[in-house]
């Protein structure tokens, strides 16, 4: 048989070039649950690059954001709300701010320590409804942010907090979802070239409850959002989903951590990216963490990385740890695969230009994610960004 | 009336081992409505052939011509050959995840018209299609070629030959891997698109089975890299007595 042929008669994880290593490479440091924690940004050392959680970040390029002094004040945002979404600006105080989650590295204890108030977002009402915040105009002044969203007993909503133009942003979000509620929330970084966007994403469960958590990175020089999910009720489930886009000379990164701490949890981590140009460079480490108390945890994540050029890197890194023997289910996968030849070359027999073949490719590979947004919208505007990136604009 | 000419056609590719030569010499003109079987044994160069005239990066043309209608197709690209009116059905199909069949065919079928079909009319055509073929329709829905079985592959081929309505089909051994039932299927298919649009057909297969179903015009024998022998239907049958023992007996002497 010929080379070419071996290639084109391959299976579809195979024929991506994939490489398979759902055994390996796990590093557990330490147990997730014990790292330590803290709002105070002096409790931890300064920033050198060495840590576990910043030794695959440009730590030199946000040095403002770990170790600076940051502005606090409220950020300019935009809003098209919804009825039975309400957003207001409450005190640092306050006692609805701290719920969800503490910090666990420097840039998000420097946010928490320095924020003036805090965005807050409530979605309350059992009616599915759409709300969008975005924020842009920030300018390149270091800022520290917080943002609280709750979702009410049995409400059910979706959020799109995005992200445009200028920042220099490290920011905490939590999110707390009552009891049978179902919410999403999608993180929509559509950054300028040079923006700086370091984000902790802090999410609770409620009993029974759902979220549906997508990270969705488009632009920004180094982007780095990182959601924590902690599965603290019985019964509750989180879909965590992302999706990237590295360009030249662009940081991508996400640290996905979720934590199975109650009986009968559930958590599906699937994160997907593209990789185009020089010193593109994106970084999925997904830990989980299945606790004593998570009998019958079902727990899946994967990240998988389509390769388009040379030059570019892709870390992918999954973690388990499992502390309870009754589990129903717990695996993870992560492959990075250069663009297909074969797969060009058999659409462009069937007429199809090279441009458009390269899009239906791509696109076919990151529509799993788009398509489960759950917002038409919001849907179409992505398959748009993602083709307008695909094409170098 | 359309033709399809490949002269003195050299194709080498390049191995770990340094480069080798495959083709050395081929001469076949095909005009349409004309069906041509190449026959010949593994390795002797049929699918190297296929790829060449659809266009595939690895195989390098050293010396000769492929001309369509006296176009020069080698300088053509793979889609621009596609638009001309060539269609290779490959032998191992490429599976697409993420992109349904359905809109790869309505892609395809827009990329080579110049225009996309008119929905009614195209949708309509690709149901009778699918049914002819014995496809599920589940299928559209399908990715391409995805967890598709061999023989699911072949009609999925024999599909988009049908719809995307070719001057030329290269298909290199559509046959292998099917039963017989699956056999006729694709058979069928194929004679029916020859009725409907009267294109040319270069068969490839390496076994006679298929040459029961769709009957030949002219038969290749296909040794090393060249046209050892060529004749009517005739020598199918030879073929399946004798095999290609004496062919390869003759080339070893000629390469002492
Ligand atoms: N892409 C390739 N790389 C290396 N060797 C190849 C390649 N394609 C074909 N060959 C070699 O060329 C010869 C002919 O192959 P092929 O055209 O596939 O023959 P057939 O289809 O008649 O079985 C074989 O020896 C094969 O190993
Ligand atoms: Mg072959």
């Amino acid at each position: 048989m010929t080379a070419a042929m071996q290639s084109t008669a391959m299976p579809t994880a195979e024929q991506h070039g994939f490489r398979p290593h759902s055994d390996g490479p796990i590093i557990p440091v330490q147990t997730r649950s014990e790292r330590f924690r803290s709002v105070n940004v002096e409790d931890f050392a300064p920033v050198t690059g060495r840590e576990h959680e910043w030794k695959l970040s440009p730590v030199a390029a946000f040095a403002d954001l770990t170790g600076g002094e940051l502005d606090g004040a409220r950020l300019p945002i935009e809003t098209a709300d919804a009825p039975g979404v309400d957003v207001s600006w409450i005190a640092r105080d306050d006692a609805r701010i701290g719920r969800a989650g503490t910090p666990e590295e420097r840039a998000s204890a420097n946010a928490w320590s320095s924020f003036g108030e805090a965005l807050f977002v409530s979605v309350t009402g059992e009616e599915e409804k759409i709300a969008a915040i975005t924020r842009s105009g920030l300018g390149t002044t270091p800022r520290a942010a917080h943002t609280v969203i709750e979702a009410a007993p049995n409400s059910r909503g979706l959020v799109v907090l995005r992200g445009a133009g200028e920042a220099r942003l490290t920011e905490n979000v939590e999110i707390v979802v009552g009891e049978g509620a179902s919410l999403t929330v999608v993180s929509l970084q559509e950054w300028d070239d040079d923006a700086v966007h370091l984000a902790s994403h802090f999410a609770r469960l409620g009993r029974d409850s759902f979220l549906k958590h997508i990270v969705v990175s488009l632009g920004g020089k180094v982007v780095r959002v990182n959601p924590s999910t902690h599965l603290a009720e019985q019964g509750s489930d989180v879909e965590a989903l992302g999706l990237y886009f590295a360009d030249a000379g662009q940081h991508l990164e996400q640290q996905v951590y979720v934590h199975h701490d109650a009986p009968h949890t559930r958590s599906r981590v699937t994160y997907k990216g593209a990789l185009q140009g020089d010193g593109a460079r994106s970084v999925w480490i997904g830990d989980v963490l299945i606790g004593n108390a998570a009998a019958g945890t079902d727990s899946y994540e994967q990240n998988r990385n389509l390769v388009l050029t040379d030059g570019t890197r892709a870390d992918s890194v999954p973690n388990l740890e499992i502390e309870t023997g009754d589990i129903e289910g717990a695996g993870h996968a992560s492959a990075t695969g250069r663009f297909d030849d074969e797969q060009l070359f058999y659409l462009m027999a069937r007429g199809i230009s090279e441009g458009e073949a390269r899009r239906l490719v791509v696109r076919g590979f990151l529509t799993e994610i788009v398509q489960k947004i759950g917002s038409p919208d919001l849907e179409a505007r992505l398959t748009a960004a993602l083709e307008a990136e695909l094409e170098g604009r | 009336m359309s033709v399809l000419e490949i002269k003195n056609l050299h194709v080498n590719v390049e191995t770990d081992q340094g480069t080798r030569e495959i083709l050395r010499g081929v001469d076949l003109v095909i005009n349409e409505g004309e069906i041509h079987a190449i026959m010949g044994p593994n390795g002797s160069g049929k699918s190297t052939l296929a790829y060449t005239i659809a266009g595939h990066p690895k195989y390098q043309v050293v010396q000769g011509e492929i001309l369509l209608d006296g176009e020069n197709v080698l300088e053509m690209s793979v889609d621009e050959r596609a638009r001309a009116g060539l269609f290779l059905a490959m032998q191992y199909p490429v599976e697409i995840p993420g992109v349904t069949v359905t809109n790869f065919l309505r892609t395809a079928k827009t990329a080579i018209d110049g225009e996309a079909p008119s929905i009614r009319g195209w949708v309509k055509d690709v149901r009778e299609s699918m049914s002819n073929l014995k496809m599920d329709p589940a299928f559209a829905e399908r990715n391409v070629n995805e967890g598709f079985s061999g023989g699911e592959k072949k009609r999925n081929e024999i599909l988009q030959l049908e719809l995307l309505k070719p001057k030329f089909a290269v298909l290199d051994e559509t046959d292998s891997g099917l039963d017989v039932d699956a056999l006729k299927i694709v058979s069928e298919g194929v004679n029916r698109a020859k009725a409907n649009t009267g294109l040319g057909i270069l068969l490839i297969t390496h076994y006679t089975r298929i040459l029961r179903y769709i009957t030949p015009d002219f038969v290749h024998v296909f040794v090393a890299g060249k046209i050892a022998e060529q004749g009517g239907r005739e020598l199918a049958d030879r073929l399946e007595e004798e095999g290609y023992d004496r062919y390869q007996v003759a080339e070893a002497a000629a390469a002492e």
